[in-house]
């Protein structure tokens, strides 16, 4: 569960301040399909980064399951990252020469994993993301791009986490991978109870959400559940 | 992160990029190689110029005359030629200081030595009996010349090796043939074992005569060009050293001993002298080889750099799925060590081959040590850690927001 209260984040450059975010709050739960939404510069990246805990926020709270993760050291927001947390990026982010069952082992190297237990959750993770068992033993370069958006999806899931943060999985994938992509966080979501946030510009691919968070000049701008998706699509 | 898979990574990261991974290495390589071939030339050379020192004797104190040094203008005769040293003097040695193994006084000079149809100039030395063993010198065929010979001033004579060949050809049967030395009718006795070496004039070029007969009929003196002490072990040679200089003196009736008409050369002072050079030598040459060393290392330096800017992405996304600092310098130091180790130990593989056939086709004679095996695996090792480590420690500093977004 993520329980964010009141949260702010400021830049500092130089003498130039630029507050990113001006006191966001909001609370989502487990299992919940959510689409942060806004347009670029609207500081949904800097709040994907706290939520990621890849960063922390100037002032305000972050507690991820109970946890306040808002004043944490470096090293143990790596800890968060490592136990809580699956991050798929737009730019994929696979190691080019290894190979698919080697990327997907990658998080539980760092968690300090048995081999023998990696090599079972990873292809375990890998058949919840939908690839083929024939693509295991692939070089992640041999792959095409929704192929390897999954094993990114498989990477995000292996280490078991609370939540899986996908920074614009879509991005770099066209229109029909990316309906495929897209319906494999859905079924995730529905069939494991996997807590999934979004982060997007398009209205597209926020609509396979069931909650979206409009973010805008730095605060909420809407906060609706699926049945008013016309209503943002609106303005 | 468990040290199994560090080393795992640090396979896959460096087989990823052969041809770069390689060249790096061939960098330490050299460095390595060129240290342990230098390193073992001037240990060879050292041990060549040792060997050829003890061949002149074991434990031995040569007493050579010197010309006396006064106040006002003093001519110098040349050391070796002047006169100060006699028959007496060695008598004196021989007799009073008891620690002395054995003492053998000798003239010599260069004489025109004719056999039949062949004629040769080379050095003739008149000595007595001890000298083979202070000289450690062994007779071939025949034997040396005998205290009978000295004592009836016999006129035979023992040929070096090489003035047997210029005498009478390669490996002829000499004995019991004829030379002339100055004219003087010699018969030949015996015929000593090649030693070879030139470093201090050549031992095999020699002919040796009774002492009593050179001074007799070729130098019609009794001084003495050299008197040879042999300590019995190395510990005692500066004591008798010292013996010998204060007996002398007070035979020569001279209080300073500055102003000595003799000096007296320890065979320990000449191997520490000719030693202390040659390791001066290895150093230079080591020094030299070492700056190849570091060129190495600052190529590992320079593409564990390229590296971290290339995995600028790879880094940020490691942190942001759990690896620590830690976790990302210590992975790019041991990529940087791996490097170096492979280096180092190609390097002394290498290094040995060179120096093999550098001995081998006898250019030079090497030696390899251990410890220029250890010194050099050692600093390759050190190499790695210090010029990873700057590398290292950007790699692990980076932001993983900045990292990831970096293209």
């Amino acid at each position: 569960m993520i329980e964010i209260k009141d949260i702010t984040k400021t830049y500092k450059t130089g003498n130039i301040a630029f507050q990113a975010l001006k006191g966001v709050s909001f609370k989502i739960n487990d299992g919940e399909f959510v689409a942060i939404m806004g347009p670029s510069g609207s500081g949904k990246s800097t709040l994907m980064h706290i939520i990621g805990a890849l960063d922390t926020p100037t002032s305000g709270t972050y507690l991820l399951d109970k946890k306040d993760v808002s004043k944490l050291s470096e090293d143990e927001l790596t800890d968060i990252r490592k136990d809580k947390i699956g991050f798929v990026f737009q730019t994929f982010n696979l190691l080019p020469r290894a190979t698919v069952l080697r990327n997907v082992m990658l998080p539980l190297i760092y968690a300090e994993v048995d081999p023998d237990e990696r090599k079972r959750r990873a292809e375990a993770a890998l058949t919840a993301a939908g690839l083929d068992t024939e693509h295991f033993s692939h070089l992640s370069n041999q792959l095409s791009g929704g192929q390897i958006q999954r094993v990114a999806i498989a990477r995000a899931l292996v280490n078991n986490p609370s939540l899986i943060l996908a920074d614009e999985p879509t991005g770099n994938l066209d229109t029909k991978t990316g309906e495929i992509v897209l319906g494999t966080f859905q079924k995730l979501n529905e069939e494991q109870g996997r807590t999934i946030i979004l982060v997007t510009h398009e209205h597209d691919v926020a609509a396979h959400a069931r909650r979206i968070i409009h973010i805008k000049d730095g605060q909420v701008l809407s906060d609706t559940d699926g049945h008013m998706r016309k209503i943002i699509k609106r303005p | 992160m468990k040290t199994i898979d560090i080393f795992e990574e640090t396979y896959a990261a460096l087989s990823s990029n052969k041809a770069r991974s390689g060249l790096t290495i061939l960098g330490i390589v050299i460095g390595i190689s060129s240290v342990i071939v230098m390193v073992s030339i001037g240990q060879g050379a050292q041990g060549t110029i040792q060997s050829q020192i003890e061949s002149i004797g074991s434990n031995l104190i040569m007493v050579t005359p010197g010309a006396q040094r006064g106040t006002g203008i003093s001519v110098s005769a040349g050391r070796g030629s002047a006169r100060t040293l006699t028959q007496d003097d060695a008598d004196a040695i021989s007799k009073e200081i008891t620690l002395a193994q054995a003492v053998a006084p000798e003239i010599s000079g260069r004489y025109q030595v004719t056999s039949k149809g062949k004629n040769t100039n080379t050095s003739v030395v008149g000595t007595t009996p001890e000298y083979p063993a202070v000289r450690s010198m062994e007779m071939d065929e025949g034997s040396f010349v005998s205290a009978q010979n000295v004592l009836s001033l016999s006129k035979v004579a023992v040929l070096g090796p090489t003035a047997r060949d210029d005498l009478f050809g390669e490996n002829a049967e000499a004995i019991g043939q004829k030379i002339r030395i100055k004219s003087i009718e010699f018969k030949i006795i015996g015929i000593t074992k090649a030693k070879g070496g030139t470093g201090f004039g050549s031992q095999d070029d020699m002919i040796f005569i009774p002492l009593s007969t050179a001074q007799r009929f070729l130098a019609g003196d009794t001084y003495v060009t050299t008197i040879s002490v042999q300590a019995p072990d190395s510990e005692s040679m500066s004591a008798i050293q010292q013996e010998i200089t204060d007996l002398l003196l007070s035979r020569h009736h001279i209080s300073d001993p500055t102003l000595a008409d003799f000096s007296t050369l320890n065979q320990a002072d000449i191997v520490s002298a000719a030693s202390s050079v040659t390791q001066t030598f290895t150093i230079l040459l080591a020094a030299i080889a070492g700056i190849s060393l570091v060129v190495g290392g600052i190529g590992i330096m320079n593409m564990m750099l390229t590296t971290v800017t290339e995995r600028t992405k790879e880094i940020g996304l490691r942190k942001s799925i759990g690896a620590k600092r830690r976790d990302i310098s210590l992975q790019f130091l041991i990529e940087a060590t791996a490097l170096t180790f492979v280096g180092g130990l190609v390097g002394i593989i290498l290094g040995w081959v060179v120096a093999f056939f550098i001995t081998y086709f006898g250019v030079l004679k090497t030696q390899i040590s251990l410890f220029s095996v250890i010194l050099a695996f050692g600093v390759s090792a050190g190499i790695g850690i210090v010029f990873g480590y700057y590398p290292a420690k950007r790699a692990a500093r980076l932001n993983p927001i900045d990292a990831l977004r970096y293209e």
